[in-house]
């Protein structure tokens, strides 16, 4: 059982990589495009440490997809916290589909619609019009991935935290946020991701030189995507391993000697 | 809790609400009742239901939403399950993140290259003994292809049911004598649902609109709403009809929703 | 809750990081400040290196945007919010340009490289006379074939596509106007018919084709050829090129009876700031040796004549893209269509397209 598990898993995962390792390898062929592999070069690397104008984007969507993905998670969170909250039940279901309204809504008519509204406020298009829009798209999946850990605590362990003497204050930071904790960062990531993912949306309310890598991507498709993207695909994906790694290993070290210091105390 | 208290925590949530929901629904909707000709309200809803078209292009894209959200809970309830149960679980949740953050026009063009008749795929059928398949321009690949994208939208919110599940339950009903597949079941299972429901939500509310992936990997032999609204947005610039498919859409969700949400559990604040 | 604010800090940290790293390579690159050129142009349409060469000359910086279709570009033109000084439209997008009031005409006692365009390529009905718009790139509508699938010089006329041996072996351009415009063109009719029986008629012609289509894409029917996934493919000589270049069985007809000519032209929005800038750029672009350099790169056919004189041998002879006077004269510019025309077109053309 244990090994039929182990082995599903390690096909999951295999799926899960080899569109990526397909990119990959093509960043690595002397060709020009991602059909026949024509042997080894670093040539696309080259070409895309060159390019101040590709590396000044990246440098742009990383920034726009953290600093949204981080408001909207903070939004999205106090959103769940409220909608929980509602007694009523009608009122919660409304609050709850027009939270997904965002998430149903094909990208082109958010585009255009957020685009319609920034050009009536007289809002200046580029940065800021952008990353309001991706906080905007992103707060729906945090609401969602946050309230179902919500519904899961037990009404019980708040009232034993307030009969103890807890305020509002405690009873967030020490009781219900460490609890809900799983589900931020699961919205936290999501939120990153459908950032990253974004282009319709972006496209619309960018201007004044302002562009991110999806809208960049897609514009090139009508030449051809060429194999320098795949190149920044690659560095982009090692550079997030190895901070996730880097992440995962600093934590394991904390929690060892933590572990290792309340044995001594013992 | 007092009242004014809470108003400052809802107060971002509903600022976002009104401008960046509300506004943009307004407009969706008040768009939706002008044709190109700015005629007669309701003209563009009267075209939707009485035209073939609109109403086949419905029926497929709630049917392919349909089994996109079946394969992808199907393949992701056991891999968070055994993911669950790994030591160091943190990290490889992380790793089911990460492809996620790859551009999804350049992982559809990866799959172009995977399925192709010289390509990985159809290598390994031959491989096997199967011989090459024509695999792209089918309603497989591009439910797989979808599949793919949305299953890690899947994983996390079962991951983070199981996580919660005392595993104090799981212990007493095999001690009580039940079979693994009875706890399961019985136990793990029904506490697990919320998960379940939202990554249901998560997976088949954008599905509804996919359109992309339609043409890229399914050659357009899929035609779902979404396909629609984009020709409606981009291309006639019909923005009223556009929006009509979107009001629906939007209805169509708030049926998903109400189907999938619990109704049952009060709210948990102590008042 | 403490490990929670630590990650928060860390992140904005590092958004503060990304936010400087941005601005010093968007002001080591000169991208703002006075001497800037906003150009929204579709994606990888111009040879970088020229924008280097025109900073170099002129001293000033281009600032690319990108757009990936026409209909999206007016959009964002008619919203406003923006300021791009040049844009790149393609025919029948000028005059819809032009008549939402979204465009500034060319002062011509500027431009200095005016004769060394083709004339076939100016004075064109989108915009008599040129007041608004300089051809930028040119091209047709055609048929790709790969010839380990197909006889070379076997298919040259649309009719062909019907034959039932290109059994599920077509890829079509996904567009309205160009699949239609096909049929319309197969029949003998204006590609520009507004005529709801004619459009009908063309239709049910499609309709008969769908046993032998086997896919409708865009962009990526390229990637497709490139791999030999299909024998026959049907779109725009620009992607023909580029993917004639990559696979040496595929060959490009246009059909001798009649297609499509477009053009793709310069125009100055209305939201356009810098003027001079505007001028030098075009007065650049039009000089032979540059509009060669930039179709070399690009692969597309320039309708600056002195420039494709400029041209390798084998790239200018090439019949394929730039083909005889016999061929090009039945060729067709998209008009305007009226919008209801344009919604009927694309009706009947997702009819085709739900109907295999």
């Amino acid at each position: 059982m244990k090994k039929l598990s182990r082995a599903y898993l390690i096909l999951i995962f295999i799926i899960l990589y080899v569109p990526i390792i397909y990119l990959i390898v093509y960043s690595f062929s002397a060709g020009d495009t991602m059909t026949n592999y024509h042997g080894f070069t670093w040539k696309h690397y080259a070409d895309l440490f060159a390019d101040p104008r590709m590396l000044a984007i990246v440098a742009n969507t990383l920034l726009v997809a953290l600093l949204s993905a981080l408001i909207a998670t903070l939004i999205g969170t106090l959103g769940a916290l409220s909608i929980h909250r509602t007694s009523k039940r009608v009122t919660r279901d409304v609050l709850l589909n027009l939270n997904n309204i965002l998430m149903v809504s094909p990208d082109v008519i958010i585009g255009a619609s957020f685009l319609i509204f920034f050009t009536t406020l007289k809002l200046p298009l580029g940065f800021g019009s952008v990353l309001l829009s991706h906080i905007a798209f992103e707060i729906p999946i945090v609401v969602l991935m946050v309230l179902p850990r919500l519904r899961e605590m037990r009404p019980a362990m708040l009232a034993a935290a307030q009969d103890l003497g807890a305020t509002t204050k405690e009873l967030l930071s020490r009781v219900i946020i460490p609890f809900i904790a799983p589900g931020i960062f699961t919205g936290f990531f999501m939120a990153l991701t459908y950032s990253l993912d974004d282009f319709a949306v972006t496209f619309f309310v960018t201007g004044n030189g302002f562009s991110t890598l999806s809208v960049e991507i897609y514009s090139r498709a009508r030449q051809g995507i060429d194999l320098e993207i795949n190149a920044l695909s690659g560095v982009m994906f090692l550079f997030s391993l190895l901070l996730v790694a880097g992440y995962y290993w600093l934590q394991q070290r904390h929690h060892r000697r933590k572990n290792k210091r309340q044995g001594a105390t013992l | 809790m007092t009242n004014r208290k809470n108003w400052g925590y809802f107060l971002p949530y509903g600022l976002w609400l009104v401008l960046f929901v509300i506004a943009p629904v307004a407009l969706i909707v008040y768009q939706s009742f002008f044709n190109l000709d700015h005629q007669l309200p309701l003209n563009n809803y009267a075209t939707y239901f009485q035209s073939g078209v609109y109403l086949k292009m419905t029926a497929n894209s709630i049917w392919y939403a349909l089994l996109i959200t079946l394969f992808t809970g199907i393949i992701s309830y056991p891999t968070a399950y055994v993911l669950h149960q790994l030591k160091h679980r943190q990290f490889w949740l992380l790793l089911v993140i990460l492809p996620t953050w790859i551009n999804i026009l350049l992982k559809a063009y990866a799959f172009i290259g995977i399925f192709s008749q010289a390509g990985m795929a159809n290598n390994f059928l031959r491989f096997i003994g199967i011989g090459p398949h024509q695999l792209l321009f089918t309603n497989a690949s591009f439910i797989f292809v979808a599949t793919y994208i949305q299953i890690p939208f899947m994983i996390l919110p079962i991951y983070n049911a199981l996580d919660d599940l005392n595993p104090a339950y799981v212990n007493a009903s095999l001690d009580l004598g039940a079979t693994r597949w009875q706890t399961f079941r019985r136990v793990i299972f029904p506490l697990t649902l919320p998960g379940v429901k939202a990554g249901v939500q998560a997976v088949f509310i954008p599905s509804l609109s996919l359109f992309m992936l339609t043409r890229l990997i399914g050659g357009n032999k899929v035609i779902t709403l979404g396909t629609a609204i984009e020709e409606h947005f981009l291309t006639t610039m019909n923005w009223g009809m556009g929006s009509t498919i979107g009001v629906i859409l939007i209805l169509a969700m708030i049926i998903v929703m109400q189907l999938t949400n619990d109704h049952d559990q009060p709210g948990g604040f102590p008042r | 809750m403490k490990r929670l604010l630590t990650i928060v800090a860390l992140l904005l940290g590092v958004c503060g990081l990304l936010a400087y790293t941005s601005h010093t390579l968007t002001t080591s690159s000169g991208s703002t400040g006075a001497k800037v050129l906003n150009l929204y142009n579709w994606g990888d349409y111009i040879d970088p290196q020229l924008l280097t060469k025109f900073q170099k000359e002129t001293g000033y910086h281009v600032n690319v945007e990108t757009f990936d279709s026409n209909e999206a570009m007016f959009t964002k033109l008619k919203q406003g919010g923006t300021h791009y000084d040049l844009t790149v439209p393609s025919d029948y997008m000028v005059s819809k340009l032009k008549q939402a009031h979204l465009l500034q005409p060319i002062d011509r006692s500027r431009l200095t490289g005016l004769t060394n365009y083709d004339p076939m390529f100016l004075n064109k009905s989108y915009d008599p006379g040129n007041t608004y718009s300089l051809p930028y790139f040119w091209g047709t509508l055609g048929i790709i074939y790969n010839d380990r699938f197909v006889k070379p010089g076997s298919l040259t006329h649309w009719s062909q596509l019907w034959s039932p041996k290109y059994r599920d072996q077509i890829m079509l351009i996904d567009s309205a106007r160009d699949i239609l415009g096909m049929a319309l063109a197969e029949q003998g009719h204006s590609m520009n018919t507004t005529n709801p029986a004619t459009l009908r008629a063309a239709t049910h012609k499609l309709n008969a084709l769908s046993p032998n289509v086997k896919a409708v894409v865009a962009d990526e029917i390229k990637m497709y050829m490139i791999q030999d996934e299909a024998a026959v493919a049907v779109d725009w000589s620009g992607e023909a090129a580029e993917m004639l270049s990559h696979n040496r069985h595929l060959h490009y007809v246009v059909p001798s009876e009649g297609s499509n000519l477009w053009i793709d032209n310069l125009v100055i929005p209305k939201s356009a700031q810098h003027y001079t800038a505007i001028y030098a750029f075009l007065n650049f672009m039009s000089r032979p040796d540059n509009a060669a350099q930039n179709a070399e790169y690009i692969g597309y056919a320039t309708p600056n004549r002195r420039a494709k004189a400029l041209l390798p041998k084998t790239l200018r002879n090439d019949r394929q893209f730039y083909p005889t006077r016999q061929t090009t004269r039945h060729l067709q510019i998209y008009r305007d269509l009226s919008p209801n025309v344009v919604q009927t077109y694309n009706d009947r053309y997702l009819e085709f397209k739900m109907h295999h």
